[in-house]
């Protein structure tokens, strides 16, 4: 919990919600003498405790600096370079509302749009986007502005716990400028487009995206009313 | 994950000089592995500011894909969909939308087996450390290999991509570090690209250290019909139990050329041209396929089910591999024959 390179955060910009509380708990969890493992760090960094070689993630790392479009924002970052783009989004600049799930590309909670594309931002280098406009669901829209999706995901009842649901709504964005493109997928009759927002289309092009809850028929009819109203 | 140093590559001359580096382009796989530090890289060096995001159009009819062009780019080209629809279909087929966004044309002929041995660094394998032995013999085999494997592994290549490049007879294209200004290149065709395990599973391709995929060239388009069928365990994102890439072209109903891969089964790409020989001016009678299937099966290992105290565990045998592979190779021909 005491990664240098971590802005201190003040509570006038941040109130102490529940994020605050869980990482507070941590924190004292530590001080009370429990052993946790180096994982439990939440950024990749090496226990600053220990001498240097003590452990074999210990080793002198250059950092990387990289300038992180986010959300129509530039900032400029010195990185260790293991830092994924899903822990420089969450971790280092604070834009929690992209999920840590699996992190291993396989749940996609972590789905963000590079340049309108969606990917996996577990599975990729944050110093590996230095520049490339980034779009998260904070960009997407918040409680005062939603986007138009995310009110169908409402009206239709489309999450239960919400965990997935940003990575929903983003892979969904993403899904639609794909069909959009007339790029077909596992499930087209034919190769070249137009494909159809079918439910059976739907639901093979959001495969990158689990849902525990099981709320598939509704984000498949958020979506599609989404798509409906859109095209 | 272990720290390593890392370089953003310009041009391929300073990916070439960076000794002893691990390539970084899509990052699908190899991050995933670098989390689980199976993979510990002490360089790496980034590839994707590289101009190999290409697709050229060859004068002679041929197509150059630029290592760095990413799944969904090369699924959805309208040159691939035209010619080479069986590796459209194989795309679409591998991984997830989010995945194919990112993974690259080279990036997934290197992809690493997806044995759940090699994965568990809690179990012996002497492909993530040679000579440690095999935990996977007698153990959960439903997604490893019935052919090519040997005493020392039995894993097999995830590609669905490299299965449809293998029945085109792609060729790939490298650059192999050199002298300053000394362009030295070569191009392998991909039958001979991914090896044999033997008693070295640790070397998976005969690419040299250090040397970089530029391109995959596909041959001139074929005529006839092209297919792609997968099965695996999920209607969607699973790798693949046995796939199998088809071309064939048919003359008043004999076969006038084919050729045919297996995915799922192998170390690498599973095709034998001698039995697409044999089958050449045949009709495709149940005698001949039989002989034709039992060539490439021939050999075949499957372990049967070994848990009797767990006899609904599925996970646990993979000869149904064999009759699988020999139903699919067959629907599958005479699918295409009926458009070939």
């Amino acid at each position: 919990m005491t990664d240098p390179d971590r802005p201190s955060r003040t509570r006038d910009e941040h109130p102490p919600g529940r994020r605050a509380l869980l990482q507070a708990g941590a924190a004292l969890g530590l001080a009370g003498g429990l052993d946790r493992p180096a994982r439990a760090e939440p950024t990749p960094a090496a226990p600053p405790a220990k001498p240097a070689g003590a452990h074999p993630v210990a080793r002198k790392v250059a950092k990387v600096a990289v300038t992180l479009s986010v959300n129509g924002q530039k900032h400029a970052l010195s990185l260790d370079p293991r830092t994924t783009l899903l822990d420089a989004l969450r971790e280092t600049l604070r834009l929690t509302g992209t999920k840590k799930g699996c992190d291993h590309g396989q749940c996609g909670a972590c789905t963000v749009l590079l340049d309108g594309v969606r990917i996996n931002a577990c599975l990729t280098l944050a110093v590996m986007h230095d520049n490339i406009p980034i779009t998260t669901i904070e960009g997407v829209g918040g409680p005062d502005h939603l986007h138009a999706l995310q009110q169908h995901f409402i009206d239709h009842d489309a999450f239960q716990c919400g965990y997935c649901t940003p990575g929903q709504i983003c892979s969904a964005l993403g899904m639609l400028g794909e069909l959009k493109s007339g790029a077909a997928s596992h499930v087209s009759a034919k190769l070249d487009g137009p494909h159809e927002a079918s439910a059976a289309e739907l639901r093979e092009r959001m495969s990158g995206n689990l849902c525990r809850c099981a709320a598939y028929p509704n984000i498949i009819a958020a979506i599609t009313d989404f798509a409906g109203k859109a095209a | 994950m272990r720290a390593f140093d890392y370089q953003r590559a310009r041009k391929p001359e300073d990916a070439l000089s960076a000794n002893a580096a691990r390539y970084i382009a899509g990052g699908t796989n190899l991050l995933d592995l670098m989390k689980l530090e199976i993979e510990r890289p002490e360089r790496l060096v980034d590839l994707n500011a590289l101009a190999l995001d290409r697709i050229e159009d060859l004068p002679d009819g041929r197509l150059r894909i630029g290592a760095l062009v990413r799944n969904a780019t090369l699924a959805a080209h309208p040159l691939v969909v035209a010619r080479y629809p069986v590796l459209s279909r194989a795309l679409l087929a591998g991984a997830s939308p989010q995945l194919r966004n990112r993974a690259t044309t080279g990036g997934n002929l290197l992809q690493r087996t997806r044995c759940p041995y090699f994965y568990d660094p809690a179990q012996n394998c002497n492909k993530r450390d040679p000579g440690a032995g095999c935990s996977a013999r007698g153990g959960l085999t439903r997604n490893l290999g019935i052919l090519g494997i040997s005493e020392a592994c039995l894993a097999t290549h995830p590609s669905d991509m490299a299965v449809a490049m293998r029945a085109l007879d792609a060729v790939v294209e490298t650059r192999l570090p050199g002298a300053p200004g000394e362009t030295l290149g070569r191009s392998i065709p991909i039958a001979q690209f991914h090896l044999l395990p033997g008693s070295t599973p640790q070397i998976e391709t005969i690419l040299q250290p250090g040397e970089l995929i530029t391109a995959v060239v596909l041959p001139q388009p074929l005529d006839g019909a092209q297919r792609y069928r997968k099965v695996r365990d999920r209607a969607s994102y699973a790798f693949a139990l046995v796939s199998v890439a088809v071309t064939l072209k048919m003359k008043q109903q004999s076969v006038a050329r084919v050729s045919l891969a297996l995915g799922g089964v192998a170390p690498k790409p599973w095709r034998i041209e001698e039995a697409e020989s044999r089958l050449v001016g045949q009709q495709l009678s149940d005698d001949a396929l039989k002989t034709f299937c039992d060539a490439l099966l021939s050999g075949a290992q499957g372990s049967a089910t070994g848990n009797a105290a767990d006899p609904h565990r599925l996970d646990n045998a993979n000869d149904f591999k064999i009759p699988l592979a020999r139903r699919m190779m067959i629907a599958t021909l005479r699918d295409a024959a009926k458009e070939a």
